[in-house]
Parts: C-alpha cells; structure tokens; sequence
C-alpha cells in the first residue's frame, strides 16, 4: 500500500497515524468524499440502518451474555434475573428481543428496494449474493438466539425445526443426531446453540464489510438504475448522506424505541414466558414473525411427488416443503441471472414493476399471514397461494425481459432531477 | 412527499402484518375487556399509567392467604414487596412468618430458620411431581409470569378466576376437573379458588368475588412486570428527546440540501 495517495491531515497526531497506516485516508476516500448519486430517496437508508442494528444486537448480546447461564435447568430463570434483578437488565433485554424484529424488518425493506431497483444486476451481482448470505447468516442467529430463553416456544420451535433436517434422504437423521448433540433438544443442544449464536453475527459482521467493500467497488445504484456520468450526478457521501442517514435512522429509533418501551412483547409468544417442558406440547407452535413466511412455503407442500400411474414417492411432503422452503432463498442467489432485462430500475419497466407490487409483495403478506395459522383451510390454501406466487415471481422473469417493452432512460441523473438544467448545477 | 408516503404505507403494512400474528385462542370465549390502572402489561396506549398499589397489596394477601398453598411464585423475594408500598418492618414480619431450610452449616447439615427479606418466596412444594401429585396429576403453574405467559394476559386472569360455573347439559367433567367458562377445553383441575369473603381485608375492603379477583390479578400482573412503570417512564423521555433531535437533523439536512436541489 506504499503507494496509496494520501491526504495531508493538520491534526499531526492523524498525520502521524495515516503516513504509516493511512485509515483516515481511506475512511474520509469511503465515507467522506465518497461518491453517491445525488438521486437517493429514502429507501436507501436502510442499509445503514442494519448496519446499526447488527451493532445494537452484537452491544446488547454481550451484555446479556455476562448474565445468562447456559444450561436448561437455569436458562428461563437467568433470563428473568436479567429482567429483574440486573441494572437496566429490563432494556436490555428487551432491546435485543425486540431488535431481532427490527433487524428483519429492516433487512426485508432493504431487500425490496434491491429487487424493485434492480440493484441486483451487473456489476453489483457479488454485492447481492453477499446480502443473501447475511440474510441466511441472520436467520441461523436468530433461530438459534430465540432458543436460548429456553421457553416453550423456544424448546418446541427447536425440535420441529431441527427435525426438518431428518426430511433430508441417508443422511437427515444423523444430521439431527448431531445439531442436537443427542437424542432429543436437551443440554447439548442448548450449549451449542449459544456458541453458535455468539459466533454467527460476528462471521456475519465478516460478511456485511465484504457487502460493503463490492459496494464501494461498484458504486450505490439509484432510483433511476442509471450509472452516474459525472460529478454533476454525484455528491460526496458526507455531509450530504450522513445527515439524511442520521436523519432516517432517528425516525427509525422512535419506531424501535416505541416497541422497546411501551409493546415489548408484542411481537412475541406468551408460551415464551413459560418454562420449556419437554412433555407438554404447545397447542399451536410457530416461530418467530419473521420466519412466518417461509414457514408457510414449508407447510404449504401438503402432497407427496411421485412417478405417476405408480405408488413409486420420489418425493414425500416433508422433503418437498423443505426442498421449497429452502429453494425460497436459493432462487435469491439466482435472481441477477433470472432477470434478463437491461434496464435496472422499475420506474422504467412497465411490467415489471407491476409485477413486483402485484404479486412478490402480496405473495410475502400473504405467506406471512398463512404462516401463523394453524394448518387448516382456507390457511392452507393461501399458503400455497403465496408459495405459487413467490416462485413464479421469480421464474416467469426472463420471460418478461424478453416481452417487456422498458420506457425511455433519462439521459443522466442530474438531468430529471435538475429539471433539465444539469449544465447550470453547480 | 409521494415516497414517503409510499414509505409510510409500507410500514403500516407491515405493522398490519405483523398483529395479524396474533393467536386465536383455541376453544374459549374471548375474556372480556376490564379496566385495568396500568391499563394492562402489554398494552401499547398507557405512556402515563401506573400500578394500583393498594389493590397489588391487597392481591398479595388474596396469593398469600389463598393461593399461595398450591401455587409457587419463585421469581419474586419478599423483600420485592418494598417496591408496592410494604414498610420494611411489615416485609420483614411477612418474611419471618415463613420457615425457610437453609444450610449446610459448618456440621454440614441442613437447618430452618424465619426467612429473611432477601429469600424468595417460599414454594408449597418441593417439586413438579409433588405439586401434581398433591392436585390429582396437574401440578399448579408457578405464577410470577402467568399475566405475560397467557393470550389476554390480565383479561384473560380475572374471567378465568371470576368464570367458574355449573357444567352444561351433557358436558362431561372428569372426577376432580371443574367447569370454567375461559379455560381452554373448559375443564380445570383447579377448583374454584376464590369465594365471597374467602379474604378479610386489612384495609377494610368489602371482599367480593370480582373484587379479589381484580386485586390478586393486579399482583400478579406487577409480579410479571414489575418494571413497568420504569419502562414506560425511561419510554417517555426517549422518545421526546429522539422526536427533538429528529426535528434538529430534519432542519439540518433541508437546509443543507437546499443548495443542491
Ligand atoms: C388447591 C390448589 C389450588 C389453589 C388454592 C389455587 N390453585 Fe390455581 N391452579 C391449581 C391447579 C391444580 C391448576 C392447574 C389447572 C389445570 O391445568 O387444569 C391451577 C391453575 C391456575 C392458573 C392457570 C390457568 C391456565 O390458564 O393454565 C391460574 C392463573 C391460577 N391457577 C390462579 C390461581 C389463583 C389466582 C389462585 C388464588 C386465588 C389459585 N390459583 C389458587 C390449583 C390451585
Ligand atoms: C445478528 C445478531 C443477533 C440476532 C438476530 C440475535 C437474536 C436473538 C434472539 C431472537 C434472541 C431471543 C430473545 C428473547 O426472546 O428473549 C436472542 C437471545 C440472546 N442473545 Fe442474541 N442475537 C444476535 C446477536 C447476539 C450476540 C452477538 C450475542 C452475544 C455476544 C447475543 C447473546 C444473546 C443472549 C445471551 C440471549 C439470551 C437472553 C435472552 O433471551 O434475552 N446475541 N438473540
């Protein structure tokens, strides 16, 4: 890196630091000068939002972690000290309850805006295959984090969910052996569970700054999907962002704060509040909200799959609806090869856009509302409602890139926004 | 303005989404609504409201004369009933009441002594199987967070508690289970626990059926959440700072903005 240009910073003590290892160079080349189309709306504050909520979990769980006790006969009752007899123990806790929802939230707009802007297509595809990890990172960390309460929710989503696994043909059973380090969710089970859960957000801390780094390669996309074609197109990151961003996320605070302080639970299962009793079945076990969704897509292959005319089952239910549910996030690693439009931004894309409004959006409400059903008509209908739309979402896209006609691309980003007087902006 | 209404519409969407997550409750009626003083432990619209302590304090002697010999509450310790208006000398006299097995002692055995403020409070049973065996295989739930751990929370305690009656024509009750109107299934092992006058109130209260009902379903509601109050205070002031604040970097970034639109 000897040769990295480096600034000249006034305060010596900075200039020291940078001439042997230039961080503050680099920081003000990233974060401060920094590029970015000056077209932003308000959908692209939420990837600094999960930025900050992937550090208010990771604060909050430490310190959680210095007074929960890992062992199923102590798990529940370390909790409620945490809530009782711990100073400030009560917001903690509740902070990283309620900020496990927040992250999904956030992280779910962040993704819309992804798809309806086409920020996933050439040359930002690494950026989006890296965000679908985090979302599957995200996933593990929260279905693990919900066990460890040990609640009856958390025993029992556990088992059921562990138990998918044993759908998986040779191998599932010793599979489920192993994430369960025994024969049923016990101990074992809860012990790694709470390794796991304090190592996966730091891999995907990992994974968030190489996100970030393919970013700063290719530059943000935008609302109209155009490249910037010079300075008149851009503004440096600060001050311009980082006031929108500081701006955003405060509005984002008071909707947090305002489920922290006055609804904490109301995201959550009463069942969670009583101790997990491995010989009393809840009557109606579902996860998490966020996970409704794909739980639906799950419960939603209700039929086997076999050669027809013949008793021969290639594939039973089980199998089928975790084969679905877990191909309702590998389609999303595929998605900038399934799209074959050149065009990025839906405001361009007559169909398309319909397309993403009409049926992804509703398919995801519609699977989520399924989902925290108990598996009975018409529930299961709209679920698998929901699942034929979200998969044909995706696999009817090349043919609307190829039927679609796209509307004419302004010539720059300054010019929509300046009203035609790109040549006078300063 | 029109994407941040858009914005706005799809956050109401997704609020809408997530209430509709909400549980049906299996086969019993839904409890009626009853006004609560803290308006309720999960209720959103209650910013100011606060605890009845007097009817926490009357609630805890309906637990402690009542349900106390078959339901544990082991989260809470006696000296916890300072933060309901208890005096110390009273908290200490309910703790002493109490005979608490401790030890090992220096001869490595175990001995009784009057309990002391800081002990938890004292359980009927010595297990699970106990509990269950005393009361014909169910064993009584253990109730510091019964108001969080059940759909309706406090609605659902007080119609629970106040929704014993005679069974239906035709309704079969095993040997030893009880109707009750709210009770999923409608068949509960516990026996109707709350009688007119079962409690003499100290404070002279006139003890009604509803009246106990409301009084211990208070205490156990405080038992649950006993930081309410903090929380909905710490809440307030929150939120008003980060309403401030919004105001501040909304006037900043407009008017740093305004050079470049
Ligand atoms: C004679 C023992 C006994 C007494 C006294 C008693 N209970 Fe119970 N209680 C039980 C048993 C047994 C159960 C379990 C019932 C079942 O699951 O069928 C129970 C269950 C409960 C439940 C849980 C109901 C549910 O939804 O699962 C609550 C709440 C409750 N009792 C409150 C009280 C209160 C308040 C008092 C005092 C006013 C009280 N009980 C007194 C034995 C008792
Ligand atoms: C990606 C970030 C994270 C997510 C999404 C997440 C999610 C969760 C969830 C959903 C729970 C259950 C909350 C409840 O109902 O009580 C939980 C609990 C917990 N988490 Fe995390 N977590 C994250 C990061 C961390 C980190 C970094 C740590 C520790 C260093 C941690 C430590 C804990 C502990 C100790 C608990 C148990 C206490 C409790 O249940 O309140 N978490 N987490």
């Amino acid at each position: 890196m000897a040769h990295a240009p480096q600034s000249n910073f006034e305060n010596p003590v900075v200039n020291w630091i940078d001439q042997r290892l230039p961080i503050f160079t680099m920081m003000n080349k990233e974060y401060g000068s920094f590029p970015t189309p000056r077209n932003f709306n308000y959908f692209w504050n939420f990837g600094a939002l999960a930025m900050f909520v992937l550090v208010t979990m990771i604060v909050s769980g430490i310190f959680l972690a210095m007074h929960y006790t890992n062992n199923t006969a102590m798990a529940f009752d370390s909790v409620e000290r945490i809530m009782r007899d711990v100073n400030w123990g009560w917001m903690i806790r509740y902070i990283h309850a309620n900020g496990a929802s927040m992250f999904f939230i956030v992280v779910y707009i962040h993704i819309f805006r992804g798809i309806y802007y086409g920020s996933y297509k050439a040359p930002r595809e690494l950026i989006w295959i890296f965000g679908v990890i985090i979302l599957l990172l995200m996933m593990g960390t929260a279905f693990m984090g919900y066990v460890l309460p040990w609640g009856q929710m958390s025993f029992w989503g556990a088992t059921v969910i562990t138990n998918l696994f044993s759908a998986i043909p040779v191998v599932g059973e010793s599979i489920v052996t192993l994430l369960w380090g025994g024969f049923s969710v016990d101990n074992p089970t809860l012990n790694r569970f709470f390794a796991l859960h304090y190592l996966l957000p730091f891999v995907l801390l990992a994974v968030v700054v190489l996100h970030v780094a393919a970013l700063h390669i290719a530059g943000s996309n935008n609302p109209l999907g155009i490249e910037p074609k010079g300075p008149q197109d851009t503004l440096p990151f600060h001050p311009y962002y980082t006031t929108k961003d500081i701006f955003g996320l405060t509005i984002f605070l008071i909707f947090f704060a305002s489920f922290v302080f006055f609804a904490p639970n109301m995201l959550g299962h009463p069942d969670n509040y009583i101790p997990a009793d491995p010989l009393v079945t809840p009557a109606h076990i579902v996860p998490e909200w966020y996970f409704l969704p794909f739980y639906a897509i799950l419960r939603s292959i209700t039929f086997s799959i076999g050669l027809p005319f013949t008793d021969v089952v290639l594939i039973d239910a089980k199998l089928g609806g975790v084969l679905a549910m877990f191909g309702s996030i590998a389609i999303l690693f595929v998605l900038p090869w399934l799209d074959n439009s050149p065009v990025r931004s839906a405001r361009f894309r007559p169909i398309f856009r319909w397309w993403v409004l009409l049926c992804l959006v509703p398919s995801f409400f519609m699977l989520g509302y399924a989902g925290g059903k108990p598996a009975e008509q018409p529930y299961v209908l709209i679920g698998q409602l929901g699942t034929v739309m979200y998969f044909a979402f995706f696999l009817l896209l090349p043919i609307i890139g190829r039927i679609e006609k796209p509307l004419p691309l302004p010539a720059s980003i300054a010019n929509p926004v300046l009203g035609g007087n790109a040549a006078t902006a300063k | 303005m029109r994407r941040l209404r858009t914005l706005l519409a799809a956050g109401a969407m997704t609020i809408a989404g997530l209430t509709s997550t909400a549980l049906a409750a299996g086969n019993a009626p839904v409890p009626p609504a009853q006004t609560w003083a803290h308006g309720g432990v999960n209720s959103f619209l209650s910013f100011f409201k606060g605890y009845d302590y007097a009817s926490v304090q009357r609630g805890f002697q309906v637990y402690k004369e009542v349900c106390s010999s078959c339901h544990a509450m082991h989260l809470l310790s006696y000296r916890n009933l300072l933060d309901v208006g208890f005096t110390e000398a009273e908290v200490k006299a309910i703790a002493a009441a109490q005979e608490i097995t401790a030890g090992p002692n220096d001869q490595g055995e175990m001995f009784t002594r009057p309990g002391l403020p800081a002990d938890r409070f004292k359980s009927p049973f010595p297990n699970a199987q106990a509990a269950a065996a005393a009361n014909g295989g169910k064993a009584p739930p253990d109730l510091s967070l019964i108001v969080k751990a059940r759909a309706h929370h406090e609605d659902y305690i007080y119609a629970l508690l106040t929704g014993y009656t005679d069974a239906p024509e035709g309704f079969e009750l095993s040997p030893g289970s009880n109707y009750n109107k709210y009770f999923p299934g409608n068949a509960i092992a516990m026996a109707q626990p709350i009688y007119e006058n079962g409690v003499t109130y100290t404070d002279g209260t006139p003890a009604t059926i509803e009246q106990q009902a409301k009084d211990v379903t208070n205490f156990m509601a405080w038992a649950a959440e006993p930081k309410l109050e903090e929380r909905r205070r710490v809440g307030i002031m929150v939120i008003l700072f980060l309403v401030f604040f919004a105001g501040i970097m909304y006037a900043a970034k407009r008017r740093l903005w305004s050079e470049v639109h």
